[in-house]
């Protein structure tokens, strides 16, 4: 048993040092700044610039967060402080049975759904043309997908706070709307931070459903109807061709260790405040 | 105070608009999908193999997918079952005590709960290029036991700190030694196992940036375990992306397919977890 725990948990590690030592070849060519910063990707020469998928990253995982952590702090507010506890009962079984769809059915969706919406309502009132595949239709997909990760935690949040503090601010006169802005979600704002980062590092690695509605185009998006291509996506694509290539495998490994640095430390942040939250409601 | 009624009557509206977005993005999913597949869906779908190259050929279903998910998410979950069972009860019953450790453990594995299945993936393709193992069902279930791994553990690590402190006292008192009083939680905790093969099934039939790298894709249903293996995920993935329209017919009806199962599966788990917390209170 103790075996088992040991090589299980320092499965983080291996992990780690497994990507790293696969990255070394290119780490030796190029530098990190060099890898980062350069928007040059040709395996064929050697030039590995991993700027734009990480840009790409970063816009979809952005406007993923910005559509739905408001959604997702209103839905938890609704559903804790006013919502009657059978609508309640009713609603929080779809919040789970949305975090039980496989990413690729998320995709399909997009494909379906998001891509002609996007190209035939939404693009045409702002750009000239666009085939619906976007970062736009990667955060909305993405967005989806971390509903249920916010919701549940921040649910989770808001129930654990004390009654006597909202008599109070209720007492004093102040609506009930008041007391969810200045009381409880001052209160609150720790978890809800923490369910933030989590949420993050989960639209960081996300990769099929992405991967199928962005474009995949190597450049750095301007607006949001701009293709990308994250970083996830350019692993799952190329891994065919990387052992025809020299360095390419390296490289590829290397993008998956950038992967898991950020999200490893995204994680034990979020981790860590959620665990002091805990400890203080309980304490 | 008519202003501030009003605030409050709006940013109630909003909530509610949230919520029914939110909620409502599930039934919208669900719903495009079944618009989308159930005319593609027949006998044939479900009973065989492609015919003539799954890229371009017409005829036939997607067994081949079906098998070869089921081996999969089937042959990872009983191997992280193997795992994670003493690895739960190694961290309830044996660090005891020893607060720090214990919890250093579990934020452990709520960290590898977090990594991507993408990383998975990827660490388990260096894992085959190192034991010269080609893409094979072998490659694909170690690649998803390490994914579903985390989840066994939190799962039942969740399930065996709900039984009560009582039980685990009154087996030690009667002389039984640690390993003995844990096969009795292990029984207080059934449904809770249950729960947990359910999830980490769910989510091993579903994950494809896992078994991309790592179980290949072939035509056939698998006979051995160093055979390439298809998966129905995979098989939405490539089939969606053919020309031929019969054949992304039969993506839009593996996705349903896969859709249909992972639903039952949750619902399943849901009510199992209900009942085991309504056998506990």
């Amino acid at each position: 048993m103790l075996l088992f725990t040991v090589a299980s948990v320092s499965l983080v590690f291996i992990i780690g040092i497994g990507l790293y030592y696969k990255s070394i070849p290119i780490l030796n060519k190029l530098s990190w700044g060099q890898l980062l910063g350069s928007s040059v990707w040709k395996p064929f020469k050697g030039l590995f610039g991993f700027f734009p998928y990480i840009m790409g990253t970063l816009w979809v995982t952005g406007i993923a967060i910005v559509i739905a952590l408001p959604l997702c702090i209103l839905t938890s507010l609704y559903i804790v402080e006013y919502a009657p506890s059978r609508l309640r009962r009713f609603l929080m079984p779809f919040v789970n049975l949305l975090s039980g769809i496989p990413p690729v059915i998320f995709g399909v969706w997009g494909v379906l759904f998001i891509i002609p919406l996007i190209q035939t309502y939404i693009a045409p009132h702002f750009v000239e043309y666009s085939t619906g595949y976007s970062v736009l239709a990667g955060g909305i997909v993405l967005a989806v997908m971390i509903f249920p990760l916010i919701v549940s935690i921040v649910n989770e949040v808001l129930r654990t706070m004390p009654q006597e503090l909202k008599d109070a601010s209720l007492a004093l006169g102040a609506t009930k709307w008041e007391t969810i802005k200045k009381v409880i979600l001052r209160k609150a704002l720790p978890g809800i931070i923490a369910a933030t980062v989590l949420a993050i590092s989960r639209a960081f690695g996300e990769t099929i459903a992405v991967l199928m509605v962005c474009g995949n185009n190597a450049v750095v998006p301007h607006s949001v109807f701009d293709t990308g291509y994250p970083l996830p996506a350019l692993i799952a694509n190329n891994y065919g061709d990387m052992m025809s290539i020299p360095l390419y495998d390296s490289a590829l490994m290397f993008a998956a260790l950038l992967l898991f640095i950020i999200i490893l430390l995204f994680n034990i942040i979020s981790r860590v405040i959620l665990t002091r939250l805990e400890r203080r409601m309980a304490g | 105070m008519i202003k501030r009624k009003l605030e409050e009557q709006f940013f109630k509206l909003l909530m509610v608009l949230a919520t029914i977005v939110v909620s409502g993005s599930f039934f919208l999913i669900v719903g495009t999908i079944f618009y989308k597949g159930v005319p593609y869906m027949n006998w044939d779908m479900i009973s065989k193999t492609p015919g003539g190259g799954f890229y371009i050929g017409k005829e036939g279903g997607v067994l081949n997918a079906i098998v070869g998910s089921m081996y999969i998410a089937g042959g990872a979950t009983i191997l992280g079952l193997i795992i994670s069972i003493p690895v739960a009860i190694f961290i309830n019953m044996y660090m005891d005590g020893k607060k720090f450790l214990s919890n250093t453990v579990r934020m452990a594995f709520d960290v590898l709960f977090g990594i991507p299945s993408i990383v998975y993936g990827a660490f388990g393709f260096l894992l085959m290029i190192y034991f010269g193992v080609r893409a094979s069902l072998l490659g694909g279930i170690i690649a998803v036991t390490l994914l579903v791994i985390p989840i066994l553990v939190r799962t039942l690590d969740e399930v065996i700190r709900t039984v009560p402190g009582e039980l685990r006292d009154a087996a030690l008192s009667l002389g039984s030694t640690r390993w003995e009083t844990a096969k009795v939680v292990l029984r207080a905790i059934r449904p809770g196992i249950y729960t947990a093969i359910l999830l980490s099934f769910g989510r091993a039939i579903g994950d494809v940036a896992s078994v991309l790298f790592t179980a290949g894709f072939s035509d056939n249903i698998p006979t051995s375990l160093h055979e390439p293996a298809a998966t129905l995920p995979l098989a939405i993935f490539f089939q969606l992306g053919s020309p031929v329209a019969e054949v992304q017919g039969r993506g839009y009806a593996s996705a349903l397919i896969l859709t249909i199962v992972v639903l039952v599966i949750t619902v399943l788990s849901e009510l199992l977890l209900k009942r085991f917390y309504k056998n506990k209170i």
